[in-house]
């Protein structure tokens, strides 16, 4: 794996920056663009999906018990899931709080 | 090497693009450039070019085919002039920021308004700070072998840059001309096949263009500056090659009677081989004058331009082109901060003309001189003067 950007220097770009490593877009942290966090209320949770399926960036995913979770690496906190979600289980709370 | 032959320098350059054995031409005419395009689609139509030749709806559009033919490996051409390159200009600044190789050719042309078909450098200014390395000609000679030159030097894996080559409109485009074409076998010795190292392949998946955020974006445009400014070396190689192949050499600056002359003027372009004649006239006189033509554009000779002028008094920069509100010729402010921290340096002196078509005859470069003489003398030389202009 080539380093990550914040550790690139000039010499490491491949030339006219053409990127050679497939997928490496995953290192980009897109949650740092965040205002609001969804939290999910588990209780509530039915395990649907709809907010998997509305996500538009995709970051949302089943944890280990199969309740419906937003990676927070990429979530750009646009709300969407919580708007959609039937049961209320996501509810959007500014980051400094 | 064949006999010279009588030709126009726009179907002149068709020939060569044939004879650099281009894969795909995509272009749009526009006037003082529509010859060379003309002739190219009728060399791919008859058969003789076998290239794809795509006609767009734009400038922008024949740009931006150029840029997916280069990164699929094709060896790629194409021609503007004036408000076209103006048109295309968005998606110029990408073909050298992805390093993709191509060559342009430019018929030099006013821009508008007022509406003007003919020469001058306005468009060249434009894209000026663009990242292309960029070659000026004086004669259709010139320009033929500098468009095989121009393939190479873009294609060359130690550079991987777009390359322009200038001609003045009309002045050099429409000109008939005696030129030699060298043999397809000669070519072919001196141009190998293009091997772009990463073209468009399904099996080795890459991604061109992408974004950069701040944390990337500076380095980029850092590994640019450093890629450009090295294709110096290589251009002055390929142009070493060219002319143990072909007779005929190239430099970045050129000089004409300059080792000794007192006063020098420096132009860039075809009215450089009328400023030779003039410089004769003057000579036969018995005055102390050169020239110093600047061949090479982008990236700029600092050190040869150091060197051709440092024995001078005087230095008469004669730009074809104004950067309104500025320091008037673009050209003399290149050439003026490279000499601002020389110990040794001629006075500089600036004049703009030869815009929109107009000629500037050998006694307009003897007037030229002998102005620039007395400004220096009287030390009034911070401001640039328009040569010709009616008042």
């Amino acid at each position: 794996m080539t380093k990550p950007e914040n550790m690139m220097t000039w010499k490491d770009l491949e030339i006219g920056s053409i990127v050679t490593e497939p997928g490496n877009a995953s290192q980009y942290q897109t949650g740092a663009w965040r205002s609001q966090r969804p939290i999910h209320d588990f209780t509530k949770c039915i395990k649907c999906g709809l907010c998997y399926l509305f996500c538009p960036e995709g970051c949302i995913g089943q944890n280990a018990e199969g309740y419906f979770e937003a990676d927070l690496f990429y979530c750009k906190g646009c709300g969407i899931c919580a708007r959609e979600c039937w049961t209320r289980a996501i509810k959007m709370v500014e980051e400094e709080e | 090497m064949a006999d010279k032959v009588g030709i126009e320098v726009s179907v002149a350059i068709g020939d060569a693009v044939k004879l650099a054995r281009a894969d795909v031409v995509a272009a749009y005419p526009i006037t003082p450039q529509t010859h060379i395009v003309e002739h190219l689609a009728e060399l791919v139509a008859s058969g003789e070019l076998d290239a794809a030749y795509i006609p767009v709806e734009s400038e922008h559009s024949a740009m931006s085919a150029c840029l997916g033919a280069a990164a699929t490996g094709a060896r790629v051409f194409t021609a503007t002039a004036g408000q076209g390159l103006e048109l295309m200009h968005e998606v110029v600044y990408v073909a050298s920021s992805m390093q993709l190789p191509m060559v342009m050719t430019v018929a030099n042309r006013a821009l508008s308004a007022p509406l003007s078909v003919w020469g001058d450098h306005s468009d060249v200014m434009s894209v000026r700070d663009v990242g292309w390395i960029q070659i000026f000609t004086e004669n259709g000679q010139e320009v033929v072998d500098n468009v095989l030159c121009a393939f190479r030097i873009a294609e060359d894996r130690r550079v991987l840059l777009p390359v322009m080559v200038h001609l003045d409109g009309f002045h050099l485009s429409h000109m008939i001309e005696p030129i030699l074409f060298p043999e397809q076998a000669e070519v072919d010795r001196f141009l190998p096949p293009n091997q772009y190292p990463f073209p468009l392949d399904t099996a080795k998946p890459v991604t061109m263009g992408a974004f950069a955020p701040p944390v990337i974006y500076s380095e980029t445009k850092k590994a640019q500056e450093v890629n450009i400014r090295a294709s110096q070396e290589v251009i002055i190689e390929c142009w070493r090659e060219f002319g143990d192949a072909f007779g005929r050499y190239y430099s970045p600056v050129e000089g004409y009677h300059s080792e000794d002359a007192r006063v020098l003027l420096l132009t860039m372009g075809s009215f450089s081989e009328t400023a030779m004649t003039a410089i004769d006239r003057m000579r036969d006189d018995g005055k102390s004058v050169g020239l110093v033509r600047l061949r090479l554009w982008r990236p700029f000779p600092f050190e040869e331009i150091r060197r051709a002028v440092k024995e001078a008094e005087v230095l008469i920069v004669v730009d074809r082109a104004l950067s309104f509100g500025g320091p008037g010729g673009p050209v003399c402010s290149e050439v003026r901060s490279a000499l601002y921290g020389e110990a040794k340096r001629p006075k500089v002196v600036s004049f703009v003309g030869g815009l929109g078509g107009r000629d500037i005859s050998l006694d307009g470069f003897e007037a030229i001189v002998s102005r620039g003489m007395e400004i220096a003398e009287t030390g009034s030389e911070r401001e640039f003067e328009m040569f010709g202009v009616r008042e």
